[in-house]
């Protein structure tokens, strides 16, 4: 059944057709529609769900890991100051092995405060252990909340899941979206059955005291979950993809990248602009494409190395800084391509929830593709930017 | 009522933890998880119990256990609850948090708990400092008291402030149960347990808990203390129950504060004039809770001390 639906509609339907156990809830701009439309599900009967109205971000986060451990399915969503507040409580979720599902409405941590789109919350949480994926429009978010689950379930992995989408751009924009026969998704997600759980009729203990005598393997097997999770990614992606019909590509996704020797590395809905940008310079003849980044956690380093073999310049979009230099995706490529010759040009732009306009997406592939023929360009790229030249 | 013969003899917080000897939490802990039995589930925040209790690989937990930070007692109780509830499983769900876990950084997640009154109960022991990290004040911390943040300096001894009136702001979310509890009572302590395990809703235990190291005290005299703290209105043990108070243990006459601050290191150093501002809270206390309508004020009709005049602060504090 297709619906027009904003992004935030569409997650809380994702969580619905999941049949989520507990939902701790704290609003916050822009994700409030999401625990609204959760809040409205259970009040009017249609999701059997404990919807628990918290007193803070980190409460809900808290409450979350709780039910979790007890053997409950878990959802929640946040954003921002939000994502910044219940950060410990990340922190405790992931190494306890802890399959929470939680959206993020992307939006710029200040200060300054602001509400609109930027990576700065949810990459500040890039080392806490949690999966952590960018989706592209409001389908994707619904679809991307269901295999968030299987994915994060999966007993290879158990870990927490972070589905980003854009706020503002998505999360109150709307879009045409399919929304799966409740009987379909039962097939493809089924209850989630724990070995270790709080149970007192076989009694566990759950985050105990952790002496440096063990504290080093318990890190390394969470890694190992890390592993195991881009093999899963990819089977959940393919298994969805044949029951539902629409395929991600997994932990990243590629457009017109077959022949192409420049390329852009994206996230979120600056790729949809981009799709249009690559489509008029393919028609002026220039080798273009772009790789879309799902996954930031796991991040897919030799998926990228292989997909930029035959490249003369890889640009990278940054919807934040680090601020040492470039943006952290930039970084982070820069790092998994290391000892490779190809130039990487890094283009960061929409901070704070500006415009990221096809103009734009045109110089960042004018400049990388400059940097391709060997041209001097700058490394570090601020687009739209007063007092800056590119 | 169940009485301590009946009580079962499996300890499901069992010997071989590492709490020091005479640890009013560990004994508390112990005899509270008694009553609770095994379909119970607990939470502790970050505290000694986490340490002395479950330091992997040691466990002393016989129930389901759960740890994750400091001052998120009240939610981690939620979810479990609400875990619970949704799989239908019958389980007692309790958190032993400390005084600096629930009067201070926890207070929001507690009063989140206890104003959705969640079918928890929330125990809190009140060892009156940040015992965990080295005896550092608290918000339970009594006024006078040493610790590493309240040191006795040439300027400033002790701590400045009063001990937060806690039990009230509990009592202000209007929840099924607050009461208080001294493991020197244990027939009250018992039974306050037991009540609150049958009750629904969020219920609230305040449990007097002495520290050996941070009160600087002899560990053979755990017990001791807490019937002198009693004694002299340093601690009163009552219960609120719908909105109700009631006195459960009336002591006979008022002792003076200094026969319970002698038995600790921790106001060794107090002066006079400090020893009485301290009575005369404690005399407040006292009348609050003891006093008869229309009986007279007891700190005005004889000072507790015999050697302590009545000073302007206290006229000040109690009227002409």
């Amino acid at each position: 059944m297709k619906k027009v639906i904003t992004g935030d509609h569409a997650v809380a339907i994702g969580a619905k057709l999941c049949r989520v156990d507990v939902v701790p809830a704290f609003p916050i701009t822009p994700q409030t529609l999401i625990i609204e439309h959760i809040a409205d599900f259970v009040n009017n009967g249609e999701l059997d769900t404990k919807f628990l109205t918290m007193e803070s971000e980190h409460s809900v986060m808290s409450a979350a890991a709780a039910a979790s451990a007890a053997g409950a399915r878990v959802f929640t969503a946040t954003s921002s100051q939000g994502l910044a507040f219940m950060h410990e409580m990340l922190y405790a979720t992931a190494p306890l092995r802890l399959p929470v599902v939680m959206a993020n409405a992307s939006r710029t941590l200040g200060g300054p405060p602001g509400i609109w789109c930027e990576y700065n919350d949810s990459m500040g949480a890039r080392d806490s252990g949690w999966l952590q994926l960018y989706v592209e429009d409001n389908q994707e978010a619904l679809d991307m909340i269901i295999q968030s689950f299987r994915i994060a379930e999966d007993k290879r992995v158990l870990l927490p899941v972070m589905p980003c989408l854009d706020g503002f751009v998505l999360t109150h924009t709307v879009e045409p979206v399919d929304i799966p026969a409740q009987e379909e998704v039962d097939s493809f997600l089924v209850p989630y059955e724990p070995d270790i759980i709080l149970d007192p009729a076989r009694p566990a203990m759950i985050g105990t005291f952790m002496p440096a005598e063990y504290i080093m393997e318990l890190r390394r097997q969470t890694v190992g979950a890390f592993e195991c999770a881009k093999d899963v990614i990819k089977e959940v992606n393919d298994e969805f993809a044949k029951k539902f019909g629409r395929d991600y590509g997994g932990l990243v996704d590629t457009y017109r990248m077959d022949d192409a020797k420049v390329a852009l590395i994206t996230m979120g809905t600056v790729t949809s602009t981009s799709r249009e940008v690559v489509d008029e310079l393919r028609q002026k003849g220039e080798k273009v494409g772009i790789i879309k980044l799902r996954f930031f956690r796991p991040f897919p380093s030799e998926e990228l190395r292989k997909l930029v073999s035959n490249l003369d310049a890889l640009g990278v979009f940054d919807r934040s800084i680090s601020y040492h230099g470039g943006g952290p995706v930039y970084n982070e490529v820069r790092s998994a391509l290391f000892g490779l010759t190809i130039p990487v040009i890094d283009h960061l732009a929409g901070l704070g929830g500006r415009d990221v306009t096809k103009e734009q997406i045109f110089k960042m592939f004018e400049l990388t593709s400059r940097a391709a023929k060997d041209e001097k360009v700058k490394e570090v790229n601020w687009h739209n930017t007063r007092g800056e030249t590119v | 009522m169940i009485t301590i013969k009946e009580l079962s003899d499996e300890n499901l917080f069992t010997a071989g933890h590492t709490a020091c000897p005479g640890c009013g939490v560990a004994l508390s802990i112990r005899n509270a998880i008694r009553v609770f039995g095994k379909d119970t589930a607990v939470y502790v925040p970050a505290s000694c119990a986490v340490v002395f209790g479950s330091t992997f690989p040691l466990g002393a937990w016989k129930v389901p256990f759960f740890h994750t930070a400091f001052e998120n007692t009240g939610a981690c109780l939620t979810g479990m609850q609400a875990a619970f509830e949704k799989k239908g499983k019958k389980v007692t769900v309790v958190g032993f948090a400390g005084d600096g876990g629930t009067y201070d950084i926890g207070l929001q997640s507690m009063s989140g708990a206890a104003e959705r009154n969640e079918d928890i109960i929330y125990i809190c022991l009140d060892n009156e400092a940040y015992m965990n990290t080295g005896i550092q004040r608290s918000g339970g911390t009594p006024f006078g008291a040493w610790t590493t943040t309240t040191p006795v300096g040439s300027k400033i001894q002790g701590n400045q402030r009063f001990k937060k009136n806690l039990g009230d702001i509990v009592v202000a979310h209007e929840i099924p149960y607050y009461a208080t509890l001294s493991i020197g009572h244990p027939l009250d302590f018992i039974r306050k347990v037991e009540k609150a395990k049958n009750m629904k809703g969020f219920r609230f235990l305040h449990m007097f808990t002495p520290c050996i190291p941070g009160w600087k005290m002899d560990p053979a005299k755990t017990v001791e203390v807490t019937k002198r703290a009693v004694e002299s209105g340093m601690w009163t043990l009552y219960e609120v129950e719908n909105g109700e108070k009631k006195i459960t243990y009336k002591p006979g006459k008022m002792k003076s504060v200094k026969d319970y601050l002698n038995m600790q290191g921790r106001f060794r150093h107090m002066s006079e004039e400090d020893i009485n501002k301290l009575q005369m809270w404690a005399c407040k206390k006292w009348n609050l809770h003891y006093r008869e309508k229309g009986a007279p004020d007891i700190c005005e009709i004889a000072p507790p001390v015999e050697h302590h005049a009545i000073t302007e602060e206290h006229k000040e504090m109690h009227g002409p």
